[in-house]
């Protein structure tokens, strides 16, 4: 049953940078790393030893509450160089790729006439479950629990984030494959969101429920989905893939290959010519930088669009579950009289001598600094401008702070995810790390309810 | 080595000592800080807690101007020196130097008073307790001035307000923490202890007190429209006079006109909640209809104490006493004010109601939106809590539906 989504509260946030619409291949990478940090609350259990010759495919490492759920390597090559932080935790993997990959063989399966257990199985085995998210708590699904639905996302709006429909054009019968199997999953439905104009790599699949999604960012984000169509209450369970990540679950499937290949948007003002380029997950972010060149030194890389994303060095590595690079200037320098002068280059929601709401079209060029120091919560009301969810973010956010289960739970807590506080983070007058905060909370409840 | 680069490197000394909240505070007045994001979204927007403060402040400014000059207009008129002010908003017998000097000599002190020492208070928590100076004083600072009486003594008021942001803010944890709004606590203060100074017919105009005290045979008498009403006397003022502002009161909330231009800045800003503005004006008119209703019934006769007041008729309210003054820059107060959309209905609606009804009945101090703006913050949290309730209540149907 399909039903179309429309809100009002929300904004989205226009920069400069927008990736143009050609496709580049990316220089091959010398290195690719996976980082455990990318799969929240999974403690890895090592399969091979530092030094090993591993192909595409096969398991790096295990997750220590479930040994079926395999995390392979995105292409074949040498694991050179386990990192360790604090406590001995693994940081980083790094293996060194060869020149050409050979892959894995999970054998071609017909998704159509398999059975569910069947298919997580395979999933698991094959090192694409990890691309599976739950609700509650926005980690990796635990696959011992069927959930009462699936929601996918095939409109971004999220700002400077890769177009679905330009990243997964000609994946039809991948994603079709990776859908199907899905649907397999779980007792309702397989939901999919898709919006903007222009046809969709999404027309016209079987096995899935399309809802049509129109208004300001966060409508894309899959939280949005879910509270609209069908939000999770205590006990309840619903899983969230992203649509980039259904084409490497089709191919599998249909090819019986784990191909890690991705098309990812470079964005950013800090980028000369934004645009898009086919690479591997894990590889070296600076194989594309450097191909599409640099304005300024002084800039911050992130792994994912500015809202949501990882900071990462320029000598980093793509993670898991991104299809977007960002790069914008560091803000690390001094405004004078920064906090009263009237602002023209800057968004602002309030009209307090800012200006961009005269300004509705303009693509802005914004920085990394926070404009403001750090405060208590003190203006009320802005957020809820912003905050499509039936959610009271104000309230939800001071109960994870002073880490009141009861009324976290009773808000909301099991129906959000760190991303659906990015905007009311961004529009934040008192610069209060919202992610981190809804972040701690659910990790804290995970630990306490489970 | 220009002046930024200096203050960054006297910032890195100072940096972990406890003198940093306050070399912090002086140095964000000046440049805007260098701090980037560390976690979650990686831009912010412009706005931060100094620019809504200030935008505050910029709204307040013309209250400030005109009561300066009308703490000389009013000195002078009392002593029968200069004709009333006439034609309109910009009659020169108001707008004039002579005027604006009184009010310097007299305005000023009590501004200075109430950032110094203030802001004194602010600094001396911050250094403390090691956190960064807040600016929710700044705002504080500048209500504070215009909502006393002129000739108020400037030892009462420093008083007032240590024991305003020390008692309503500084214990419940600082800016953002508070129950009551500072100003009105420091103000309420003022009141209780120092009653004489803050009521009655000889403490709205300066030199009043004074004139009395030495028994002059010309001492003049002040008294305020509320005074007269509540005596059951004439209000004594053209409409048009309260509304501009040239009327005995406290220094900066008499006008009207100029506290509507403020709020309606305040809400074309988005800093001040239009809600609750607008649903306290409607209750103030709505508990003025009640009362005039109740006259035209004829259940109170002429004679009673509160036929005055409540014969005026109900929309006079608004341009009486500090009610406009209080509902656009005291009742919207976000930390004092309730924090959910629908509880800011419920919240300013009150205000105005409960405002209106002390005037009425309270003669003795006919000047209520400050208890009912006290009153309100106290319950903000309890009609909050009813708000989120029903939220809550919501969530948990939607399960029951689904188990049932």
């Amino acid at each position: 049953m399909s039903k179309d989504i429309k809100i009002k509260k929300g904004l989205t946030i226009r920069l400069k940078g927008e990736a143009d619409k050609t496709l580049s291949n990316a220089p091959r990478s010398r290195t690719f790393a996976i980082r455990p940090s990318d799969f929240h609350l999974i403690t890895p259990k090592m399969v091979v030893k530092e030094g090993a010759k591993v192909i595409a495919g096969d398991a790096i490492f295990y997750s220590k509450s479930n040994e079926t759920m395999k995390f392979v390597s995105p292409v074949s090559g040498t694991l050179t160089t386990i990192e360790r932080g604090a406590k001995r935790v693994i940081t980083e993997l790094v293996i060194e790729g060869d020149t050409q990959d050979s892959y894995k063989d999970f054998g071609i399966v017909n998704s159509d006439s398999m059975k569910s257990d069947e298919i997580r199985n395979h999933l698991l085995s094959s090192g694409c479950w990890p691309f599976i998210k739950q609700r509650p708590y926005d980690v990796i699904a635990n696959p011992e629990i069927t959930p009462k639905a699936i929601f996918v996302s095939g409109y971004a709006s999220a700002p400077l984030a890769a177009d679905y429909n330009f990243t997964l054009k000609g994946k039809e019968s991948y994603l079709q494959a990776a859908l199907t199997a899905l649907s397999k999953l779980t007792t309702g439905a397989v939901h999919l969101s898709v919006g903007g104009a222009g046809t969709s790599p999404f027309d016209g699949l079987k096995d899935v429920t399309i809802h049509k999604v129109t208004g300001p960012h966060p409508v894309g984000n899959v939280g949005t989905q879910i509270a609209k169509l069908d939000p999770v209450n205590k006990g309840e369970t619903v899983w969230t893939v992203s649509a980039q990540d259904l084409v490497i679950i089709g191919e599998l499937l249909v090819t019986g290959r784990y191909n890690a290949e991705r098309i990812i948007a470079l964005t950013g003002s800090s980028v000369k010519t934004p645009k898009y380029y086919k690479t591997i997950i894990g590889s070296e972010v600076s194989t594309f930088i450097y191909d599409a060149g640099l304005d300024q030194e002084n800039v911050r890389v992130i792994n994912g669009d500015v809202l949501t994303g990882k900071r990462i060095s320029p000598k980093g590595h793509l993670g898991a579950y991104n299809n977007t690079v960002t790069v914008i200037p560091e803000g690390n320098d001094y405004d004078l009289f920064g906090w009263n002068k009237p602002v023209f280059n800057k968004i602002s929601t309030s009209r307090a001598m800012t200006f961009s709401w005269m300004m509705p079209k303009k693509n802005f060029d914004l920085n990394t600094n926070t404009n403001g120091e750090h405060r208590a919560f003190v203006v009320t009301g802005n957020y809820e401008e912003v905050f499509p969810l039936d959610i009271y973010p104000l309230q939800i956010l001071k109960a994870c702070m002073v880490q009141d289960l009861d009324a976290m739970e009773a808000l909301g807590m099991y129906e959000v995810a760190p991303e659906d506080f990015s905007l009311t983070e961004f529009i934040c007058v008192s610069k209060q790390p919202h992610q981190e905060i809804i972040r701690k909370g659910l990790d804290l409840m995970y630990k306490e309810i489970g | 080595m220009g002046l930024k680069q200096k203050l960054h490197t006297l910032k890195e000394k100072y940096k972990g000592t406890k003198m940093a909240p306050a070399f912090n505070a002086l140095h964000t007045f000046l440049y805007l800080p260098n701090e980037t994001t560390h976690s979650g979204s990686h831009i912010r927007v412009a706005d931060d807690l100094k620019r809504t403060m200030n935008t505050v402040i910029m709204a307040l400014l013309p209250c400030l101007i005109l009561g300066m000059f009308n703490a000389g207009y009013q000195h002078h008129l009392q002593l029968g020196e200069i004709e009333a002010a006439a034609n309109g908003f910009f009659s020169t017998n108001f707008w004039n130097w002579d005027n604006l000097v009184v009010g310097l000599w007299k305005v000023l002190p009590l501004v200075l008073i109430s950032y110094g020492v203030g802001l004194a208070v602010e600094f001396l928590f911050a250094v403390i307790k090691g956190h960064e100076v807040e600016e929710g004083y700044l705002v504080t600072g500048m209500l504070v001035p215009l909502i006393v009486p002129i000739d108020i003594p400037l030892w009462m008021l420093t008083i007032a307000v240590i024991f305003g942001v020390v008692i309503g803010k500084e214990v419940f944890g600082g800016t953002g923490m508070n129950i009551l709004n500072p100003a009105l606590t420091i103000r309420a203060f003022l009141f209780f202890a120092y009653p004489t100074w803050m009521s009655g017919d000889k403490v709205w105009v300066h030199g009043d007190v004074a004139a009395t005290a030495a028994g002059s045979p010309d001492a003049i008498s002040g008294e305020t429209i509320l005074g007269n009403l509540a005596q059951n006397k004439d209000a004594g003022f053209e409409i048009m006079d309260m509304f501009y502002g040239f009327i005995p009161g406290s220094v900066g909330e008499t006008s009207t006109l100029l506290i509507l231009l403020g709020g309606l800045f305040l809400i074309f800003t988005k800093i001040g909640s239009w809600r609750i503005m607008t649903s306290a004006v409607a209750g103030a008119l709505v508990m003025g209809l009640i009362f005039n209703g109740v006259v035209s019934q004829e259940w109170i006769s002429e004679s009673s104490k509160f036929f005055s007041l409540m014969s005026t008729e109900f929309w006079h309210h608004l341009l009486l006493g500090g009610l406009a003054f209080g509902i656009v820059f005291m009742a919207t107060d976000p930390v004092t004010a309730s924090q959910t959309n629908k509880g800011k209905w419920i919240y300013g609606f009150l205000i105005g109601f409960i405002s209106v009804m002390i005037r009425v009945f309270n003669p003795a101090y006919p000047e209520g939106v400050m208890l009912a703006i006290l009153l309100m913050n106290v319950f903000a949290p309890t009609i909050d809590h009813y708000v989120v309730n029903g939220n809550i209540k919501r969530r948990m149907k939607r399960l029951k539906v689904k188990t049932a």
